[in-house]
């Protein structure tokens, strides 16, 4: 007895302030809420857009061409490659992605001093690497993370693979090339297929953090709205619902590329 | 340009090196890992038992937070939930008439971490919880056992193997994840704590491979450890070939 009315009177006390907290957010909407910073900005967020958009896009193509490799030669190469392929997934999956960008960004940036003492003609010869935008390193940064996660999924996918089937191919003397890319990566491939929208999503996620290296992305882009508007809530706000329909697009995006391959069940 | 001091120097402790700030800032990072884990695991708890048991009002509230939270990137969620709810607090204790209050950038980083890790234990703890065949539940129940008593000697023992993995990777991310609170301005924790070494000596391949290194230890140790508890746990299972 005295449960359920404990029990009640939690519920009654949770429901209450989630209801003070809707009409707070609904209220700050509608009466406090300021979107005029929003119209002359949109160009603004448009290039922000699509530089997110390219970073995930190009870093998820090189990462996954990337994983292939990686995966493989942990399920049939010799020793050295399986291990340092093994340790290169241990170690992207090990650390922050933020400290990773800041050592690409950073930490190869102020190799160069060091490379033009023992080597003079660098700073002509190489003066786009030097003068390269924040956004290749963090492209870098961005494919090597996607590749460390996939490539750990990649290996698990080609042991995946039912052992018939390559045998199979081999039987019609196939050469090994051929079994790969004929069976062996095209079923590899179909098997990963149902994780890769989560890996994406994932990938869409972590983004933001080119920001941390001064890459004008969304969030990039929003920072500068902040500082320049001084409101803080309505560009997060703004930039939480584009995530949101991001993810959504990628999950709905894959769902519709899953149903028209066939597979057999 | 002035000499650079050695490598053994400069990770050293005492007043030469930044052995000693490293160090507190693993600590820093390890609490508040810990506590952001554990708070999640709480919200989780609450979060599972609401999606199986509770009305459908409360798994409308609940999928909605599950929703929107892993849709949303962390960072930007930490950065809104950082502000949003730091401006709410003070607005509150104002109205209230306390005065303005000055957040605690710690216990902030904590709480938000907590919330955001919440809803994935929410959907860990949920799946397992529902893996459990419906038999065993059942039968605790036949035997008269009050809810309390069922969840000690059935659900949870029962429920634990299957979720171990789950938890696991998300004390690995939530380590990782605190590393987010260096871009907030939340604390000095590892990754600021190297930050703020590198920017000061410009030696920033040495500082950002030591803390790899340390985030790497932390993985690394943990997955040894969370494999011998699942081993533990899993003691009384079939084994599975």
């Amino acid at each position: 007895m005295t449960l359920h009315v404990i029990k009640l009177v939690i519920k009654t006390i949770i429901l209450a302030v989630l209801a003070a907290m809707a009409l707070g957010i609904l209220y700050w909407l509608v009466f406090a809420s300021d979107w005029s910073w929003l119209p002359k900005n949109l160009p603004l967020l448009a290039k922000g857009l699509w530089l997110t958009i390219l970073l995930l896009v190009l870093s998820v193509i090189i990462g996954f061409l990337l994983a292939v490799p990686i995966g493989l030669v942990q399920v049939t190469g010799p020793w050295w490659l399986a291990a340092s392929a093994r340790w290169f997934c241990t170690v992207i999956r090990g650390t922050p992605l933020l400290v990773q960008i800041w050592l690409i960004y950073y930490g190869v940036g102020s190799l160069f001093p060091q490379i033009g003492l023992v080597y003079p003609g660098f700073k002509e010869n190489f003066i786009w690497l030097i003068r390269l935008d924040a956004f290749w390193y963090a492209l870098l940064a961005f494919s090597l993370s996607f590749a460390g996660y996939e490539g750990e999924i990649m290996r698990g996918a080609f042991l995946g693979v039912p052992r018939g089937e390559l045998e199979a191919a081999r039987a019609f003397g196939m050469s090994p090339w051929k079994v790969l890319s004929r069976v062996w990566l095209p079923r590899a491939v179909r098997l990963v297929l149902p994780t890769l929208a989560g890996e994406v999503v994932l990938q869409l996620k972590s983004t933001p953090l080119a920001f941390a290296v001064t890459v004008m992305d969304l969030m990039g882009v929003t920072y500068k709205i902040r500082q320049d508007t001084f409101r803080t809530f309505e560009p997060l706000m703004l930039l939480a619902v584009i995530y949101m329909c991001l993810t959504f697009l990628i999950v709905w995006g894959f769902s519709f590329v899953e149903k028209m391959v066939p597979q057999k069940r | 340009m002035a000499t650079k001091p050695g490598l053994p120097e400069i990770l050293s402790f005492g007043d030469t090196g930044y052995g000693d700030e490293l160090l507190s800032g693993l600590a820093l990072t390890l609490f508040i890992a810990v506590m952001a884990y554990a708070l999640g695991l709480l919200i989780g708890m609450i979060g599972a038992m609401g999606k199986i048991h509770g009305s459908p009002l409360t798994q409308r509230i609940l999928l909605g937070y599950t929703t929107l939270v892993r849709a949303v990137p962390e960072l930007v969620l930490i950065l809104i939930l950082y502000f949003a709810g730091s401006t709410a607090l003070s607005a509150l204790f104002e109205a209230l008439g306390f005065g303005a209050v000055a957040i605690n950038g710690i216990a902030a980083s904590i709480v938000v971490l907590g919330f955001v890790q919440g809803a994935y234990h929410t959907e860990v703890l949920r799946g397992a919880i529902q893996a459990i065949p419906i038999g065993q539940l059942e039968a605790a129940r036949a035997y008269g056992m009050s809810p309390i008593l069922e969840f000690r000697r059935v659900t949870l023992p029962a429920m634990l193997p299957l979720a171990i993995p789950g938890l696991s990777n998300l004390w690995l991310i939530v380590t990782k994840d605190t590393a987010l609170i260096a871009v907030v301005g939340g604390g000095v924790e590892l990754a600021k704590t190297a930050q703020q070494a590198a920017g000061n000596t410009k030696m920033y391949m040495t500082f950002f491979l030591t803390a790899g290194a340390i985030y790497l230890t932390i993985t690394l140790l943990s997955q040894q450890v969370l494999s011998r508890f699942e081993r533990h746990l899993r003691r009384g299972q079939r084994l599975q070939t």
